[in-house]
């Protein structure tokens, strides 16, 4: 509005003002001011800014200082470079990279609230269907909340640059319904499922260095410098969204993860084909 | 085009300005001002929020006497340029060098203070926050009196060659208004780091 | 008179080997000649951040995109932000200043000539040490060339943890250099505006350009200095293992960002009110009346300085501050808005009832009323703090700031070229190629940062060196990037302008655009000394006082 009315002016001002060439020789009247038009050009923005201000703080306080619900799913979200490490503490679970929320309905809410850690530089969690953004900052503690209506997968990613794959450090949120939301809480509870057939794989994984930095549930793994592997394949990507989760791709992340995110702090593994093919048939099975 | 002057009613009495010196000397206060207090800031800030090592309490002595010769030196150096004024050579070169005297007394007890920190207690930059604030804030200013000091020294050796007289006044009363910035300085960072960070 | 000067100048100078004028100019002390070095200086480091700029929107334009890797990528925006900000816009302003402050207020020279050849050689030396990090970032580590911390160098992303080697060094030396320079300028202005006016040249009667210098040198001494500060803590951090930053210690990163801001939001000021400046000389001449509202818009100004020391922390909405905070920060950059509104305002009295004559230098300041408008309205909306919630730190926010410092800014010192060029080399550039840089730069400026609004509202977050595709940005991404080539042409176009018309544009004449301050009333070039006799001045327009003794200003003032 405010844009239509200066817009409208300067061009007006520029068609009837321009110079003619049947113009008189003389300078136009030469005016130094006003003090009247100053005064109202002055009031009347001074106005709108009262207006605008006062709209933005019942806005901003409605979101800041809104009273908490009872129903409400508590999420620790911790920043890493370049993943997110998700717990729920009151359910026991550890995930990461795909946040799983149940649907709130507007007559009896179950938000979510988020407490934002950083484990190293600053991030910031933006999925911009649920939430405005909100950083996640070493050695603070940030607080948000996503009170989502409907179900569906919302897209997002680290929205403040923390590092070389800034750009690859992807959020998805998947709002399920109350049903859903159990049943996958459920699921993630569970330890890792023994598999005999993959045996090898596993010794593999638990005589190398993958164990200082994954954790898998019931298994001698424990590290916390990379994401919780136990149910890795419940999610849809690896690296943060960087790639889809498929065997040929999780081969290949752990060979070279310069192929797919170049910059990121998993190491190549250097390993031997055989000890390749059996690593990834027993992560196939963490579900 | 000509360049004759422009029709004027009148021509303005005595065009009276500042001297370029005070106001360059003003302008680099301003600046150094906010450098300072940024640095102010940052330890009032990080006060108590060490996770670890030597507090204030623990370890800090208060430099009375230090900050008494740093404050009375611009006593000294405000009677020096009095004098200078009047062409007083002789008294203004002793007053001067006794500001250079305080001012060094003040440089030597800060080391002095931070060598019983040091050795004494084990209190380095990197100690902890308290350290690393107390060590850059009160560098900072020694690093100000240090510069101070060393232009104060010029101008010494300058009036022992009998080239400072009453000619030179105002670029010495630029000088001298850094020197009381320097000890108006001391006075917040005293305030701050032996007062209220206690 | 002014033809002997030139004739004696051109003898001069045809008898001269190139080395004596090499040497004349990196040993000058004439604020005209540092000016154009300022100036000069900057227009080389625009093309090579605009380059930089290149680079990423060749990137950016396909989802996936591998035309650089992600650590160039990230060196490239990082350059281009610290390039832009510290090596091009501020050596610019300063450029004019220099060159216009002391022929303004009928003045010889700056307070400080050596200080201010210091100045200039502080900053142009911190630029190549910026740039030298390409090739000696990497130290001992091997870890990295150019600085990829983004131009704001959070901590602690620049900690010894997260960036070994000295890359970041490069970019915290090279800028606390140049801060330093800044400073020796900034004290130069004001002690010449203060100590060296003409005779009958009040603070009432200056130019705006001069008064709004005056001011812009103010904010350079309480706002580059907070940085100053702040990269000496980080030089203790990785150096002498200090803490400040250090969230391992105790540390805040909070702490960095408002030192950071503090410094970062009145720069922007700094940048933009000489801006202001250059269109309060050329729309007054080019619509054939005086300012409306000089008192106003000096006041205005002064407002503006000081409201922008308060709003910094809404660059800081998204950290997790107290509703009480954001509610006052939101407060305070909305209140900007009216000093800035009325300024606007004045300049649209000023036109309204005049002349309008369409030149090049009209033409610019015209674009950059419209410009500026829309790049205040955006600011409007993201100082709303649930607005920038949303859209900080995505591409919204790089097309608002890029409106302002493109749109407005320069356009602005667009039309400052072409307004000055003639009186500090005597020639006219050419006005067809005036034309063609001006229409060409407007399309490719809102072919770019138009459409770049949308994948910010789309979710589009800033300094990232690729994205997934089916998240709506792609398109947008193409039409931002041609823009890009589009206003590069358009730069060329001015550059070529430039070098032809120094050689061969029309000659000048003291007074080509029938102007009314101080600096028209000598020769094109100036001589050495400017003024072989200093003026006295009875009123804000001496030139008009003299070319109408029968309506002197000096009446009505």
């Amino acid at each position: 509005m405010i844009f239509l009315v200066v817009f409208v002016l300067l061009v007006y001002v520029l068609v009837k003002f321009r110079a003619r060439a049947t113009d008189s020789p003389h300078e136009p009247a030469q005016v130094y001011g006003s003090t009247q038009i100053e005064l109202a050009w002055t009031v009347i923005p001074i106005l709108i800014v009262v207006v605008l201000f006062l709209a933005t703080t019942r806005v901003i306080r409605a979101i800041q200082d809104a009273p908490r619900p009872e129903n409400v799913v508590e999420v620790i979200a911790i920043g890493h470079q370049f993943w997110w490490e998700f717990r729920y503490p009151a359910l026991g679970i550890v995930t990461a990279n795909e946040l799983h929320i149940p649907v709130s309905d507007p007559a009896s809410p179950t938000p979510t609230h988020l407490k934002l850690l950083s484990a190293d530089t600053d991030h910031s969690f933006w999925v911009p269907q649920l939430a405005g953004k909100t950083d996640l900052i070493p050695n603070r503690v940030n607080t948000m909340w996503m009170d989502p209506h409907r179900t569906g997968i919302f897209l997002g990613q680290c929205a403040q640059y923390c590092g070389t794959q800034h750009a690859k450090m992807l959020l998805q949120v998947r709002v399920d319904s109350r049903g859903d939301f159990e049943a996958w809480a459920n699921a993630q509870k569970q330890p890792a499922k023994n598999d005999e057939t993959v045996s090898a794989g596993r010794r593999v994984f638990e005589t190398t260095a993958c164990i200082n930095c994954h954790s898998v549930a019931g298994t001698a793994a424990t590290g916390r410098f990379g994401p919780d592997l136990t149910h890795m394949m419940s999610r849809r990507t690896i690296a943060a969204g960087a790639a889809e989760n498929t065997p040929e791709n999780l081969g290949m992340w752990i060979q070279d993860p310069d192929m797919i995110k170049p910059g990121s702090l998993m190491p190549a593994m250097k390993l031997s084909d055989s000890d390749l093919e059996a690593l990834v048939r027993y992560l196939e099975t963490l579900r | 085009m000509s360049e004759a002057t422009f029709p004027i009613a009148q021509a303005p009495d005595a065009w009276k300005l500042p001297y370029r010196g005070k106001v360059a000397m003003a302008c680099l206060i301003i600046a150094e001002s906010a450098i300072f207090t940024i640095f102010v800031v940052a330890y009032l800030y990080y006060a108590g929020r060490s996770l670890s090592g030597p507090t204030p309490r623990e370890v800090l002595e208060t430099p009375i006497f230090y900050t008494i010769c740093l404050l009375s030196s611009s006593l000294t150096i405000h009677f020096a340029e009095k004098f200078l004024v009047r062409g007083g050579r002789g008294v203004f070169l002793g007053l001067w060098f006794l500001t250079i005297l305080l001012g060094g007394l003040f440089l030597f007890g800060t080391g002095w203070e931070w060598h019983r920190l040091i050795y004494e207690h084990g209190l380095t930059i990197s100690t902890n926050l308290f350290g690393t604030t107390y060590y850059s804030l009160v560098g900072l200013h020694a690093f100000h009196v240090t510069v101070g000091l060393i232009m104060l020294s010029i101008v010494f050796l300058f009036g022992l060659a009998g080239r400072v007289g009453s000619e030179q006044s105002a670029r010495v009363e630029v000088l001298s208004m850094y020197w009381h910035f320097v000890d108006a300085v001391w006075v917040v960072v005293f305030t701050v780091v032996y007062i209220l960070g206690r | 008179m002014s033809s002997d000067a030139m004739a004696i100048r051109t003898a001069e100078i045809e008898g001269r080997p190139w080395v004596e004028t090499l040497h004349d100019w990196i040993t000058t002390v004439d604020h005209k000649r540092l000016g154009i070095l300022y100036i000069l200086f900057s227009l080389v480091f625009l093309v090579i951040g605009g380059l930089e700029a290149a680079i990423m929107r060749i990137q950016l334009m396909h989802p996936h995109n591998d035309f650089v890797p992600p650590q160039v990528f990230n060196r490239m925006f990082t350059m281009h932000g610290t390039t832009m900000i510290f090596f091009v816009a501020m050596p610019i302003v300063f450029g004019f200043a220099n060159y216009l402050v002391p022929l303004m207020i009928g003045a010889r020279d700056m307070a400080f000539p050596r200080l201010n050849a210091f100045s200039f050689w502080l900053t142009a030396f911190s630029g190549i040490l910026l740039y030298f990090s390409f090739l000696g970032g990497s130290g001992l580590y091997g870890a990295g060339n150019a600085p990829d911390v983004g131009w704001w160098a959070y901590a602690p992303l620049t900690s010894r943890a997260f960036s070994p080697g000295h890359s970041s060094d490069y970019w915290t030396i090279a800028v606390l250099v140049s801060g330093f320079g800044s400073i020796g300028t900034a004290t130069n202005i004001i002690a010449t505006i203060f100590s060296m006016r003409c005779p009958g040249m009040t603070l009432g009667r200056m130019p705006l350009m001069a008064w709004l210098s005056l001011v812009m040198a103010g904010l350079v001494l309480i706002t580059i200095t907070p940085l100053s500060a702040a990269q000496i803590m980080l030089l203790v951090d990785r150096y002498l293992g200090g803490h400040f930053f250090d969230t391992q210690a105790g540390g805040s990163a909070a702490l960095w960002m408002h030192f950071f801001w503090i410094f970062g939001h009145p720069e922007v000021y700094i940048l933009v009110i000489p801006a202001f400046g250059i269109a309060s000389e050329i729309i007054p001449v080019f619509s054939r009346k005086p300012i409306f509202g000089y008192p106003i818009m000096v006041a205005a100004t002064v407002c503006i300085g000081f409201i922008s020391m308060s709003v910094w922390a809404h660059h800081m909405f998204t950290i997790g501050m107290s509703s009480t905070a954001n509610t006052f920060f939101v407060l305070t950059t909305m209140a900007i808005s009216v000093p800035t509104g009325i300024k606007i305002f004045n300049w649209l009295g000023t036109m309204w009832g005049g002349k309008i004559q369409f030149k090049t230098p009209m033409l610019f300041c015209i674009a950059f009323l419209f410009q500026f408008l829309i790049a205040g309205l955006t600011g409007i909306m993201l100082g709303s703090a649930p607005f920038n919630w949303q859209l900080n730190g995505s591409y919204f926010v790089v097309a608002h700031f890029h409106y302002v410092i493109v749109g407005a800014i320069l356009f602005c010192i667009f039309g400052g070229f072409y307004y000055w060029f003639p009186k500090a080399t005597g020639r006219m550039l050419d006005e067809r190629l005036g034309k063609l840089h001006f229409w060409l730069f407007v399309i490719g400026f809102h072919l770019t940062f138009d459409p770049m609004h949308i994948p910010g509202l789309l979710g589009m977050p800033r300094r990232i060196y690729t994205y997934e595709p089916g998240r709506g940005w792609d398109s947008w991404n193409v039409i931002v990037t041609i823009g890009t080539f589009i206003q590069g042409i358009a730069t060329l176009v001015f550059v070529a302008n430039l070098i032809l018309s120094y050689f061969k544009g029309p000659k000048a004449g003291s007074d080509p655009w029938d102007a009314w301050t101080l600096e028209w009333s000598v020769s094109s070039p100036p001589p050495a000394y400017n003024f072989a006799v200093i003026p006295s001045v009875a009123s804000r327009r001496p030139l008009w006082d003299r070319k109408h003794p029968e309506d002197p200003d000096s009446r009505y003032e």
